[in-house]
Protein backbone atom coordinates (compact mmCIF):
# COMPACT_ATOMS: atom_id res chain seq x y z
CA UNK A 1 0.00 0.00 0.00
CA UNK A 2 2.97 2.22 0.94
CA UNK A 3 4.83 1.72 -2.85
CA UNK A 4 1.43 2.60 -4.42
CA UNK A 5 0.89 5.37 -2.48
CA UNK A 6 4.29 6.79 -3.70
CA UNK A 7 4.01 6.15 -7.35
CA UNK A 8 0.91 8.25 -7.00
CA UNK A 9 2.29 11.60 -5.31
CA UNK A 10 4.90 11.01 -8.39
CA UNK A 11 2.61 12.70 -10.70
CA UNK A 12 0.97 14.67 -7.86
CA UNK A 13 4.40 16.53 -7.21
CA UNK A 14 5.04 16.84 -10.95
CA UNK A 15 3.40 20.42 -11.41
CA UNK A 16 4.89 21.45 -7.85
CA UNK A 17 8.29 20.82 -9.15
CA UNK A 18 7.50 22.53 -12.41
CA UNK A 19 6.04 25.47 -10.67
CA UNK A 20 9.72 25.87 -8.73
CA UNK A 21 11.59 25.63 -11.11
CA UNK A 22 9.56 28.01 -13.52
CA UNK A 23 8.73 30.33 -10.73
CA UNK A 24 13.00 31.22 -10.87
CA UNK A 25 13.35 33.21 -13.49
CA UNK A 26 10.00 34.80 -13.66
CA UNK A 27 12.21 37.39 -10.62
CA UNK A 28 14.13 38.54 -13.40
CA UNK A 29 11.21 39.77 -15.18
CA UNK A 30 9.67 42.95 -13.44
CA UNK A 31 13.45 44.47 -13.19
CA UNK A 32 13.13 44.33 -17.24
CA UNK A 33 9.59 45.92 -17.64
CA UNK A 34 10.97 48.52 -14.83
CA UNK A 35 13.30 49.81 -17.64
CA UNK A 36 10.87 50.69 -20.13
CA UNK A 37 9.49 53.10 -17.69
CA UNK A 38 11.58 55.55 -19.08
CA UNK A 39 15.34 57.19 -17.98
CA UNK A 40 14.72 60.20 -16.41
CA UNK A 41 17.93 62.13 -18.16
CA UNK A 42 20.37 60.71 -20.45
CA UNK A 43 23.05 61.17 -18.17
CA UNK A 44 25.06 57.75 -18.31
CA UNK A 45 24.10 56.97 -14.53
CA UNK A 46 20.38 56.96 -15.41
CA UNK A 47 20.07 55.09 -18.70
CA UNK A 48 18.69 51.82 -18.14
CA UNK A 49 21.33 49.47 -19.63
CA UNK A 50 21.94 45.38 -19.23
CA UNK A 51 24.62 45.77 -17.31
CA UNK A 52 25.59 49.18 -15.85
CA UNK A 53 28.34 51.03 -17.20
CA UNK A 54 28.44 49.30 -20.13
CA UNK A 55 26.80 49.26 -23.47
CA UNK A 56 25.61 45.84 -25.11
CA UNK A 57 25.52 46.43 -28.26
CA UNK A 58 23.91 43.02 -30.46
CA UNK A 59 24.67 41.93 -34.00
CA UNK A 60 24.36 38.61 -36.20
CA UNK A 61 27.38 36.68 -36.96
CA UNK A 62 29.14 36.79 -39.74
CA UNK A 63 29.34 40.42 -39.73
CA UNK A 64 29.10 41.49 -43.40
CA UNK A 65 31.55 43.90 -45.20
CA UNK A 66 31.20 46.91 -45.36
CA UNK A 67 28.61 47.08 -42.45
CA UNK A 68 31.34 45.40 -40.37
CA UNK A 69 35.05 44.76 -41.37
CA UNK A 70 36.62 41.41 -40.99
CA UNK A 71 33.31 40.20 -38.97
CA UNK A 72 35.31 41.77 -36.01
CA UNK A 73 32.72 44.50 -34.73
CA UNK A 74 34.70 45.37 -31.94
CA UNK A 75 36.92 46.96 -34.44
CA UNK A 76 35.21 50.05 -34.97
CA UNK A 77 35.61 49.69 -38.96
CA UNK A 78 32.91 49.40 -41.14
CA UNK A 79 29.55 51.66 -41.02
CA UNK A 80 27.48 49.88 -38.55
CA UNK A 81 30.38 49.26 -36.67
CA UNK A 82 31.37 53.09 -36.66
CA UNK A 83 27.83 54.67 -36.36
CA UNK A 84 27.28 52.25 -33.00
CA UNK A 85 30.82 53.45 -31.36
CA UNK A 86 30.21 57.26 -32.88
CA UNK A 87 26.48 56.70 -30.84
CA UNK A 88 27.93 55.37 -27.83
CA UNK A 89 30.54 57.93 -27.87
CA UNK A 90 27.48 60.27 -27.81
CA UNK A 91 25.88 58.67 -24.32
CA UNK A 92 29.32 58.69 -22.95
CA UNK A 93 30.60 55.77 -23.14
CA UNK A 94 34.27 54.91 -23.83
CA UNK A 95 35.23 52.16 -26.54
CA UNK A 96 36.15 49.48 -23.66
CA UNK A 97 32.78 50.34 -21.98
CA UNK A 98 31.13 48.60 -25.09
CA UNK A 99 30.08 45.21 -25.22
CA UNK A 100 29.51 42.96 -28.37
CA UNK A 101 27.10 39.86 -28.26
CA UNK A 102 26.03 38.04 -30.89
CA UNK A 103 22.70 37.78 -31.91
CA UNK A 104 21.03 36.06 -35.09
CA UNK A 105 18.55 38.07 -36.58
CA UNK A 106 15.46 35.86 -35.79
CA UNK A 107 16.04 35.80 -32.08
CA UNK A 108 16.46 39.40 -32.09
CA UNK A 109 13.03 40.08 -31.76
CA UNK A 110 11.87 37.31 -29.21
CA UNK A 111 9.32 37.91 -26.42
CA UNK A 112 10.69 39.23 -23.27
CA UNK A 113 13.91 40.86 -22.14
CA UNK A 114 16.65 41.07 -24.48
CA UNK A 115 20.56 40.35 -24.41
CA UNK A 116 21.36 43.48 -25.69
CA UNK A 117 20.94 47.21 -25.39
CA UNK A 118 20.25 47.29 -29.06
CA UNK A 119 20.88 45.78 -31.94
CA UNK A 120 22.26 47.23 -35.02
CA UNK A 121 22.09 44.43 -38.12
CA UNK A 122 20.83 46.39 -41.10
CA UNK A 123 17.67 46.44 -39.98
CA UNK A 124 14.97 48.15 -41.97
CA UNK A 125 12.12 49.77 -39.89
CA UNK A 126 8.53 48.71 -40.54
CA UNK A 127 5.21 49.24 -39.10
CA UNK A 128 4.92 45.44 -38.20
CA UNK A 129 7.68 45.04 -37.19
CA UNK A 130 7.55 48.65 -34.79
CA UNK A 131 4.33 46.43 -33.42
CA UNK A 132 6.98 43.96 -31.18
CA UNK A 133 10.06 45.63 -30.91
CA UNK A 134 10.80 49.86 -30.69
CA UNK A 135 13.30 51.12 -33.13
CA UNK A 136 15.74 54.24 -33.63
CA UNK A 137 15.54 56.94 -36.34
CA UNK A 138 16.89 55.59 -39.31
CA UNK A 139 21.03 55.73 -39.45
CA UNK A 140 20.86 54.39 -43.22
CA UNK A 141 18.32 54.19 -46.52
CA UNK A 142 19.32 51.74 -48.57
CA UNK A 143 18.69 51.29 -52.25
CA UNK A 144 18.57 48.07 -53.86
CA UNK A 145 21.03 46.78 -56.28
CA UNK A 146 20.89 43.53 -58.48
CA UNK A 147 23.47 41.25 -58.51
CA UNK A 148 24.15 39.04 -61.29
CA UNK A 149 27.51 37.51 -63.10
CA UNK A 150 29.04 38.88 -65.90
CA UNK A 151 27.86 37.53 -69.35
CA UNK A 152 24.77 35.79 -68.14
CA UNK A 153 21.41 37.13 -68.76
CA UNK A 154 20.83 38.49 -65.55
CA UNK A 155 23.88 40.85 -66.73
CA UNK A 156 21.93 42.09 -69.79
CA UNK A 157 19.06 43.65 -67.92
CA UNK A 158 18.46 47.50 -68.68
CA UNK A 159 15.17 47.72 -66.57
CA UNK A 160 12.87 46.05 -63.87
CA UNK A 161 10.72 44.51 -66.65
CA UNK A 162 13.81 42.66 -68.06
CA UNK A 163 14.24 41.21 -64.76
CA UNK A 164 10.75 39.71 -64.73
CA UNK A 165 11.76 36.41 -66.60
CA UNK A 166 14.75 35.72 -64.32
CA UNK A 167 15.55 33.02 -61.42
CA UNK A 168 16.23 35.91 -58.76
CA UNK A 169 16.77 35.01 -54.99
CA UNK A 170 17.40 37.00 -51.61
CA UNK A 171 17.46 36.91 -48.54
CA UNK A 172 14.76 35.85 -46.17
CA UNK A 173 13.19 38.69 -44.10
CA UNK A 174 15.16 41.19 -46.07
CA UNK A 175 13.85 44.54 -47.86
CA UNK A 176 15.29 43.08 -51.14
CA UNK A 177 13.25 40.26 -50.76
CA UNK A 178 10.09 42.61 -50.27
CA UNK A 179 11.54 44.29 -53.25
CA UNK A 180 11.74 41.63 -55.76
CA UNK A 181 8.03 40.24 -54.72
CA UNK A 182 6.44 43.65 -54.62
CA UNK A 183 8.22 45.62 -56.78
CA UNK A 184 9.46 43.32 -59.44
CA UNK A 185 7.32 40.64 -59.58
CA UNK A 186 8.83 37.88 -61.52
CA UNK A 187 6.89 35.48 -63.60
CA UNK A 188 9.29 32.91 -61.28
CA UNK A 189 8.93 32.78 -57.35
CA UNK A 190 11.76 33.93 -56.13
CA UNK A 191 14.28 31.51 -54.60
CA UNK A 192 15.13 32.80 -50.79
CA UNK A 193 17.97 32.33 -48.44
CA UNK A 194 19.15 32.14 -45.10
CA UNK A 195 21.81 34.60 -45.10
CA UNK A 196 23.60 36.11 -47.57
CA UNK A 197 26.17 33.63 -48.38
CA UNK A 198 23.49 31.21 -49.70
CA UNK A 199 22.62 33.12 -51.90
CA UNK A 200 25.89 34.32 -53.27
CA UNK A 201 26.62 30.23 -53.53
CA UNK A 202 23.32 29.88 -55.12
CA UNK A 203 24.52 32.89 -57.45
CA UNK A 204 28.32 31.00 -58.60
CA UNK A 205 26.32 27.60 -58.98
CA UNK A 206 23.70 28.99 -61.44
CA UNK A 207 21.08 28.25 -59.05
CA UNK A 208 20.13 31.83 -59.85
CA UNK A 209 20.32 34.43 -62.37
CA UNK A 210 20.83 37.27 -60.57
CA UNK A 211 19.87 38.35 -56.51
CA UNK A 212 19.75 41.12 -54.42
CA UNK A 213 20.68 42.98 -52.03
CA UNK A 214 21.25 47.26 -50.57
CA UNK A 215 23.62 48.70 -52.43
CA UNK A 216 26.84 48.77 -50.24
CA UNK A 217 26.93 44.83 -49.73
CA UNK A 218 26.31 44.17 -53.96
CA UNK A 219 28.98 46.63 -54.18
CA UNK A 220 31.25 44.41 -51.40
CA UNK A 221 29.80 41.38 -53.07
CA UNK A 222 30.66 42.64 -56.58
CA UNK A 223 34.20 44.07 -55.96
CA UNK A 224 35.38 41.80 -53.77
CA UNK A 225 33.80 38.64 -52.88
CA UNK A 226 32.58 37.48 -56.67
CA UNK A 227 34.91 38.89 -58.53
CA UNK A 228 33.41 38.22 -62.01
CA UNK A 229 29.83 39.41 -60.97
CA UNK A 230 28.60 42.96 -61.49
CA UNK A 231 25.71 45.09 -60.11
CA UNK A 232 23.51 45.43 -62.52
CA UNK A 233 21.19 48.19 -61.70
CA UNK A 234 20.05 50.15 -58.35
CA UNK A 235 16.34 51.13 -57.69
CA UNK A 236 14.30 52.82 -54.68
CA UNK A 237 11.73 49.81 -54.09
CA UNK A 238 8.81 52.33 -54.03
CA UNK A 239 6.14 50.78 -51.22
CA UNK A 240 5.29 53.92 -49.90
CA UNK A 241 7.52 55.52 -48.03
CA UNK A 242 11.51 55.31 -47.82
CA UNK A 243 12.45 51.77 -45.93
CA UNK A 244 15.67 52.90 -43.50
CA UNK A 245 17.78 50.82 -41.19
CA UNK A 246 17.08 51.11 -38.08
CA UNK A 247 18.66 50.34 -34.14
CA UNK A 248 15.99 47.22 -32.60
CA UNK A 249 15.15 47.64 -28.72
CA UNK A 250 13.30 45.73 -26.68
CA UNK A 251 9.92 47.13 -27.14
CA UNK A 252 9.41 50.44 -24.23
CA UNK A 253 13.25 51.02 -24.02
CA UNK A 254 13.71 53.76 -22.41
CA UNK A 255 16.82 54.02 -24.13
CA UNK A 256 15.56 54.75 -27.49
CA UNK A 257 14.92 58.88 -26.78
CA UNK A 258 18.74 58.90 -25.96
CA UNK A 259 20.35 57.08 -29.25
CA UNK A 260 17.80 59.48 -31.30
CA UNK A 261 19.05 62.14 -29.80
CA UNK A 262 22.70 60.96 -30.10
CA UNK A 263 21.76 60.14 -33.94
CA UNK A 264 20.25 63.43 -34.17
CA UNK A 265 23.67 65.54 -33.12
CA UNK A 266 25.77 62.66 -35.48
CA UNK A 267 23.34 63.68 -38.37
CA UNK A 268 23.69 67.45 -37.92
CA UNK A 269 27.48 67.78 -37.27
CA UNK A 270 28.06 65.73 -40.04
CA UNK A 271 29.24 62.72 -38.82
CA UNK A 272 27.07 60.15 -40.11
CA UNK A 273 27.86 61.58 -43.71
CA UNK A 274 31.44 61.36 -43.67
CA UNK A 275 30.92 57.87 -42.08
CA UNK A 276 28.89 57.33 -44.74
CA UNK A 277 31.13 57.86 -47.31
CA UNK A 278 33.88 56.79 -45.49
CA UNK A 279 32.74 53.10 -45.30
CA UNK A 280 30.35 53.60 -48.29
CA UNK A 281 31.30 55.86 -50.33
CA UNK A 282 32.61 53.42 -53.55
CA UNK A 283 28.62 53.58 -54.24
CA UNK A 284 28.59 55.55 -57.46
CA UNK A 285 27.88 55.50 -60.98
CA UNK A 286 25.64 52.53 -60.80
CA UNK A 287 22.99 53.09 -63.19
CA UNK A 288 19.15 53.02 -61.63
CA UNK A 289 16.65 50.40 -62.91
CA UNK A 290 13.32 51.68 -63.92
CA UNK B 1 -29.79 -29.85 -12.50
CA UNK B 2 -32.14 -28.65 -14.28
CA UNK B 3 -34.39 -26.14 -11.92
CA UNK B 4 -33.42 -25.89 -8.61
CA UNK B 5 -29.99 -25.49 -8.55
CA UNK B 6 -29.02 -22.46 -11.49
CA UNK B 7 -25.59 -21.61 -10.29
CA UNK B 8 -25.52 -18.39 -7.36
CA UNK B 9 -22.56 -17.23 -6.36
CA UNK B 10 -21.35 -17.01 -3.20
CA UNK B 11 -21.09 -14.68 -0.48
CA UNK B 12 -17.51 -14.92 -0.50
CA UNK B 13 -17.46 -14.68 -4.53
CA UNK B 14 -20.10 -11.16 -3.82
CA UNK B 15 -17.20 -9.81 -1.28
CA UNK B 16 -14.46 -10.70 -3.87
CA UNK B 17 -16.51 -8.76 -6.41
CA UNK B 18 -17.70 -6.16 -4.20
CA UNK B 19 -14.12 -5.12 -3.36
CA UNK B 20 -12.67 -5.47 -6.68
CA UNK B 21 -15.26 -2.64 -8.02
CA UNK B 22 -14.39 -0.41 -5.02
CA UNK B 23 -10.75 -0.93 -5.94
CA UNK B 24 -11.63 -0.01 -9.87
CA UNK B 25 -13.21 2.96 -8.51
CA UNK B 26 -10.75 4.10 -6.44
CA UNK B 27 -7.66 3.62 -8.57
CA UNK B 28 -10.03 5.59 -11.81
CA UNK B 29 -10.71 8.32 -9.13
CA UNK B 30 -6.96 8.72 -8.32
CA UNK B 31 -6.10 8.73 -12.14
CA UNK B 32 -8.65 11.39 -12.98
CA UNK B 33 -7.31 13.41 -9.57
CA UNK B 34 -3.82 13.07 -11.06
CA UNK B 35 -4.66 13.89 -14.65
CA UNK B 36 -6.84 17.58 -13.55
CA UNK B 37 -4.20 18.21 -11.56
CA UNK B 38 -1.61 17.57 -13.84
CA UNK B 39 -2.51 19.19 -16.75
CA UNK B 40 -4.81 22.07 -14.85
CA UNK B 41 -1.55 22.96 -13.13
CA UNK B 42 0.65 23.18 -15.55
CA UNK B 43 -1.90 25.27 -18.01
CA UNK B 44 -2.41 27.46 -14.74
CA UNK B 45 1.44 27.98 -14.24
CA UNK B 46 1.58 28.73 -18.00
CA UNK B 47 -1.12 31.39 -18.17
CA UNK B 48 -0.45 32.93 -14.73
CA UNK B 49 3.21 33.48 -15.87
CA UNK B 50 4.25 37.18 -15.87
CA UNK B 51 5.43 36.93 -19.82
CA UNK B 52 2.18 34.65 -20.33
CA UNK B 53 0.88 37.66 -22.60
CA UNK B 54 3.91 38.51 -24.54
CA UNK B 55 4.61 34.89 -25.01
CA UNK B 56 0.39 34.40 -25.95
CA UNK B 57 1.36 37.25 -28.69
CA UNK B 58 4.29 36.24 -29.80
CA UNK B 59 3.21 32.41 -30.27
CA UNK B 60 -0.72 32.13 -30.54
CA UNK B 61 -2.05 35.37 -32.36
CA UNK B 62 -4.69 34.44 -34.44
CA UNK B 63 -4.38 37.19 -37.16
CA UNK B 64 -0.73 36.42 -37.98
CA UNK B 65 -2.10 32.35 -37.94
CA UNK B 66 -4.91 32.87 -40.19
CA UNK B 67 -2.48 35.37 -42.18
CA UNK B 68 0.66 32.62 -42.77
CA UNK B 69 -1.87 29.84 -42.73
CA UNK B 70 -2.09 29.72 -46.91
CA UNK B 71 1.59 29.89 -47.85
CA UNK B 72 2.62 27.82 -45.26
CA UNK B 73 0.16 25.04 -46.52
CA UNK B 74 0.93 25.67 -50.18
CA UNK B 75 4.66 25.40 -49.09
CA UNK B 76 3.77 21.89 -47.28
CA UNK B 77 3.17 20.10 -50.22
CA UNK B 78 6.73 20.56 -50.83
CA UNK B 79 7.97 18.54 -47.77
CA UNK B 80 5.11 16.40 -48.50
CA UNK B 81 6.50 15.53 -52.44
CA UNK B 82 9.87 15.94 -50.88
CA UNK B 83 9.48 12.68 -48.16
CA UNK B 84 7.17 11.02 -50.91
CA UNK B 85 9.84 10.59 -53.33
CA UNK B 86 12.92 9.91 -50.69
CA UNK B 87 10.97 6.89 -48.79
CA UNK B 88 10.70 4.56 -51.21
CA UNK B 89 14.49 4.93 -52.86
CA UNK B 90 15.65 4.97 -49.26
CA UNK B 91 13.83 1.65 -48.11
CA UNK B 92 15.17 -0.02 -51.71
CA UNK B 93 18.66 1.40 -51.19
CA UNK B 94 18.80 0.51 -47.57
CA UNK B 95 17.00 -3.31 -48.01
CA UNK B 96 19.94 -3.68 -50.68
CA UNK B 97 22.97 -1.85 -47.98
CA UNK B 98 21.45 -4.39 -45.39
CA UNK B 99 21.46 -7.79 -47.76
CA UNK B 100 24.62 -6.85 -49.27
CA UNK B 101 26.23 -6.40 -45.41
CA UNK B 102 25.05 -10.09 -44.85
CA UNK B 103 26.51 -11.51 -47.51
CA UNK B 104 28.90 -14.36 -47.23
CA UNK B 105 30.50 -15.34 -50.16
CA UNK B 106 34.27 -14.68 -50.35
CA UNK B 107 33.38 -12.79 -54.07
CA UNK B 108 31.16 -10.42 -52.63
CA UNK B 109 33.82 -8.89 -49.78
CA UNK B 110 34.36 -5.75 -51.97
CA UNK B 111 30.34 -5.47 -51.57
CA UNK B 112 30.51 -5.82 -47.71
CA UNK B 113 33.39 -3.56 -47.09
CA UNK B 114 31.64 -0.99 -49.49
CA UNK B 115 28.75 -1.01 -47.20
CA UNK B 116 30.18 -1.23 -43.94
CA UNK B 117 31.88 2.26 -44.95
CA UNK B 118 28.80 3.24 -46.23
CA UNK B 119 26.68 3.06 -42.94
CA UNK B 120 29.79 3.77 -40.96
CA UNK B 121 30.49 7.13 -42.62
CA UNK B 122 26.94 8.39 -43.71
CA UNK B 123 25.66 8.00 -40.47
CA UNK B 124 28.81 10.11 -38.81
CA UNK B 125 27.77 13.16 -40.66
CA UNK B 126 25.23 15.71 -39.69
CA UNK B 127 22.24 15.73 -42.16
CA UNK B 128 22.38 19.02 -41.91
CA UNK B 129 25.79 18.88 -43.40
CA UNK B 130 25.32 16.66 -46.05
CA UNK B 131 22.92 18.80 -47.25
CA UNK B 132 25.26 21.48 -47.34
CA UNK B 133 27.87 19.56 -48.85
CA UNK B 134 25.72 18.33 -51.84
CA UNK B 135 23.61 21.51 -52.22
CA UNK B 136 26.25 23.67 -52.76
CA UNK B 137 29.24 21.47 -53.75
CA UNK B 138 27.39 19.30 -56.72
CA UNK B 139 26.17 21.78 -58.75
CA UNK B 140 29.59 24.27 -57.84
CA UNK B 141 31.45 21.25 -59.48
CA UNK B 142 29.62 22.38 -63.14
CA UNK B 143 29.34 18.61 -64.46
CA UNK B 144 27.41 18.45 -67.51
CA UNK B 145 23.80 16.17 -66.66
CA UNK B 146 24.46 16.92 -63.40
CA UNK B 147 20.93 18.90 -61.70
CA UNK B 148 21.21 21.99 -59.84
CA UNK B 149 18.25 22.01 -58.03
CA UNK B 150 18.38 22.57 -54.44
CA UNK B 151 15.31 21.01 -54.00
CA UNK B 152 16.96 17.87 -55.96
CA UNK B 153 20.14 18.06 -54.05
CA UNK B 154 18.41 18.25 -50.40
CA UNK B 155 15.87 15.10 -51.45
CA UNK B 156 19.18 13.03 -52.38
CA UNK B 157 20.79 13.93 -49.32
CA UNK B 158 17.95 13.18 -47.31
CA UNK B 159 18.11 9.51 -49.12
CA UNK B 160 21.54 9.08 -48.52
CA UNK B 161 21.92 10.08 -44.94
CA UNK B 162 18.73 7.95 -43.71
CA UNK B 163 19.40 4.75 -45.76
CA UNK B 164 22.71 4.37 -43.75
CA UNK B 165 20.39 4.66 -40.98
CA UNK B 166 17.29 2.26 -42.19
CA UNK B 167 20.51 0.03 -43.82
CA UNK B 168 21.16 -0.78 -39.84
CA UNK B 169 17.80 -1.25 -39.01
CA UNK B 170 17.22 -3.75 -41.94
CA UNK B 171 20.13 -5.92 -40.58
CA UNK B 172 18.92 -5.98 -37.26
CA UNK B 173 16.14 -7.26 -38.41
CA UNK B 174 17.67 -9.88 -40.32
CA UNK B 175 19.90 -10.66 -37.69
CA UNK B 176 16.79 -11.23 -35.78
CA UNK B 177 15.53 -14.50 -37.37
CA UNK B 178 16.66 -17.34 -35.58
CA UNK B 179 19.22 -19.79 -37.40
CA UNK B 180 16.66 -22.25 -37.08
CA UNK B 181 15.06 -20.86 -39.86
CA UNK B 182 18.29 -20.62 -41.84
CA UNK B 183 18.42 -24.64 -40.86
CA UNK B 184 15.07 -25.39 -41.98
CA UNK B 185 15.32 -23.51 -45.07
CA UNK B 186 18.73 -25.53 -46.03
CA UNK B 187 17.15 -28.50 -45.20
CA UNK B 188 13.97 -28.13 -47.57
CA UNK B 189 17.40 -27.54 -50.25
CA UNK B 190 16.55 -23.72 -50.38
CA UNK B 191 20.32 -22.12 -51.53
CA UNK B 192 21.59 -19.11 -49.71
CA UNK B 193 19.85 -16.73 -51.89
CA UNK B 194 16.89 -18.56 -52.24
CA UNK B 195 16.79 -18.62 -48.05
CA UNK B 196 17.49 -14.76 -47.96
CA UNK B 197 14.74 -14.00 -50.61
CA UNK B 198 11.89 -16.41 -49.37
CA UNK B 199 12.44 -16.78 -45.45
CA UNK B 200 14.81 -14.17 -43.89
CA UNK B 201 13.79 -11.00 -45.76
CA UNK B 202 10.19 -11.77 -45.25
CA UNK B 203 10.48 -12.26 -41.55
CA UNK B 204 12.75 -9.86 -41.05
CA UNK B 205 11.07 -6.75 -42.75
CA UNK B 206 7.93 -7.55 -41.09
CA UNK B 207 9.72 -7.23 -37.57
CA UNK B 208 11.11 -4.00 -38.50
CA UNK B 209 7.91 -2.18 -39.37
CA UNK B 210 7.46 0.02 -36.43
CA UNK B 211 11.27 1.14 -36.52
CA UNK B 212 10.96 2.12 -39.89
CA UNK B 213 8.10 3.91 -39.55
CA UNK B 214 9.85 5.69 -36.56
CA UNK B 215 12.81 6.54 -39.51
CA UNK B 216 9.91 7.79 -41.54
CA UNK B 217 8.31 10.26 -39.13
CA UNK B 218 11.71 11.47 -38.44
CA UNK B 219 12.66 11.59 -42.45
CA UNK B 220 9.04 14.39 -42.55
CA UNK B 221 10.37 16.06 -40.25
CA UNK B 222 14.26 16.78 -41.69
CA UNK B 223 12.58 17.82 -44.83
CA UNK B 224 12.86 21.12 -43.23
CA UNK B 225 16.77 20.97 -43.52
CA UNK B 226 16.19 21.31 -47.33
CA UNK B 227 15.59 24.91 -46.30
CA UNK B 228 19.61 25.62 -45.87
CA UNK B 229 20.18 25.36 -49.55
CA UNK B 230 17.16 28.09 -50.23
CA UNK B 231 14.58 24.93 -50.95
CA UNK B 232 10.98 27.12 -49.95
CA UNK B 233 9.58 24.58 -47.81
CA UNK B 234 7.04 24.65 -44.61
CA UNK B 235 9.31 25.59 -42.13
CA UNK B 236 10.95 28.52 -44.16
CA UNK B 237 7.91 29.77 -45.23
CA UNK B 238 7.07 30.20 -41.82
CA UNK B 239 10.45 31.98 -40.87
CA UNK B 240 10.27 33.94 -43.72
CA UNK B 241 6.80 35.34 -42.40
CA UNK B 242 8.27 35.88 -38.82
CA UNK B 243 11.46 38.15 -40.17
CA UNK B 244 9.14 40.40 -41.78
CA UNK B 245 6.67 40.36 -38.91
CA UNK B 246 8.63 39.67 -35.78
CA UNK B 247 5.44 36.98 -34.96
CA UNK B 248 6.29 33.59 -33.97
CA UNK B 249 3.06 31.98 -34.56
CA UNK B 250 3.71 30.68 -37.81
CA UNK B 251 6.05 28.39 -36.07
CA UNK B 252 3.52 27.12 -34.24
CA UNK B 253 1.18 26.63 -37.10
CA UNK B 254 3.58 24.80 -39.51
CA UNK B 255 3.81 22.66 -36.26
CA UNK B 256 0.60 21.88 -36.31
CA UNK B 257 0.82 20.71 -39.68
CA UNK B 258 3.72 18.33 -39.02
CA UNK B 259 1.97 16.68 -35.60
CA UNK B 260 -1.14 16.49 -38.40
CA UNK B 261 0.70 14.34 -40.07
CA UNK B 262 2.48 12.19 -37.66
CA UNK B 263 -0.33 11.56 -35.13
CA UNK B 264 -1.95 9.41 -37.36
CA UNK B 265 1.24 7.26 -38.81
CA UNK B 266 2.14 6.40 -35.25
CA UNK B 267 -1.09 5.16 -34.22
CA UNK B 268 -1.07 3.22 -37.80
CA UNK B 269 2.16 2.09 -36.54
CA UNK B 270 1.40 0.79 -32.99
CA UNK B 271 -1.89 -0.83 -34.89
CA UNK B 272 0.49 -2.94 -37.60
CA UNK B 273 2.73 -3.69 -34.48
CA UNK B 274 -0.17 -5.39 -32.79
CA UNK B 275 -1.14 -6.90 -35.46
CA UNK B 276 1.94 -8.52 -36.47
CA UNK B 277 2.67 -9.75 -33.06
CA UNK B 278 -0.76 -11.49 -32.82
CA UNK B 279 -0.39 -13.42 -36.22
CA UNK B 280 3.24 -14.59 -34.96
CA UNK B 281 1.78 -15.83 -31.85
CA UNK B 282 -0.86 -17.54 -33.75
CA UNK B 283 -3.72 -16.76 -31.46
CA UNK B 284 -1.56 -17.64 -28.00
CA UNK B 285 -1.92 -15.41 -25.87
Amino acid sequence: MSLRGSVVTLPLLLPVLLGAAACAPSDESPTASDSSTGAASCAKADLPLREPGTLTIGTDSPAYDPWFSNNDPTNGKGYESAVAYAVADQLGFSRDEVTWVKVPFNSSYKPGPKDFDFDINQISITPARAQVVDFSDGYYAASQAVIALKGTPGAEATSLDDLKGLRLGAQTGTTSLTAIRDVIQPDQDPAVFEDTNAAKQALQNDQVDAILADLPTAFYISAVEIPNSTIVGQFQPETGQQEEFGMLFEKGSGLVPCVNDALATLRSDGTLDDLEKKWLSDVVDVPTLQ
Amino acid sequence: MSDSSAWSPSPRELERRLLRRRLRLRSTLIAATALVVVFVGLAVLVVTSPGWDRVREAFFNGHHARASLPEIRDAFWLNVKMFMIAEPLILVLALSLAIARSARSPWLVPLRVAAVGYTDVIRGIPTILLILLLGFGMPGLRLQGVPNSPFFWATTALVISYSAYVAEVFRSGIESIHPSQLASAEALGLGRAQTMRFVVVPQAVRRVVPPLLNDFVSLQKDTALASTLGVFEAVFVARDYTNYNFNYTPYVVVALFFVALTIPLARFTDWLGRRYAERERAGAR
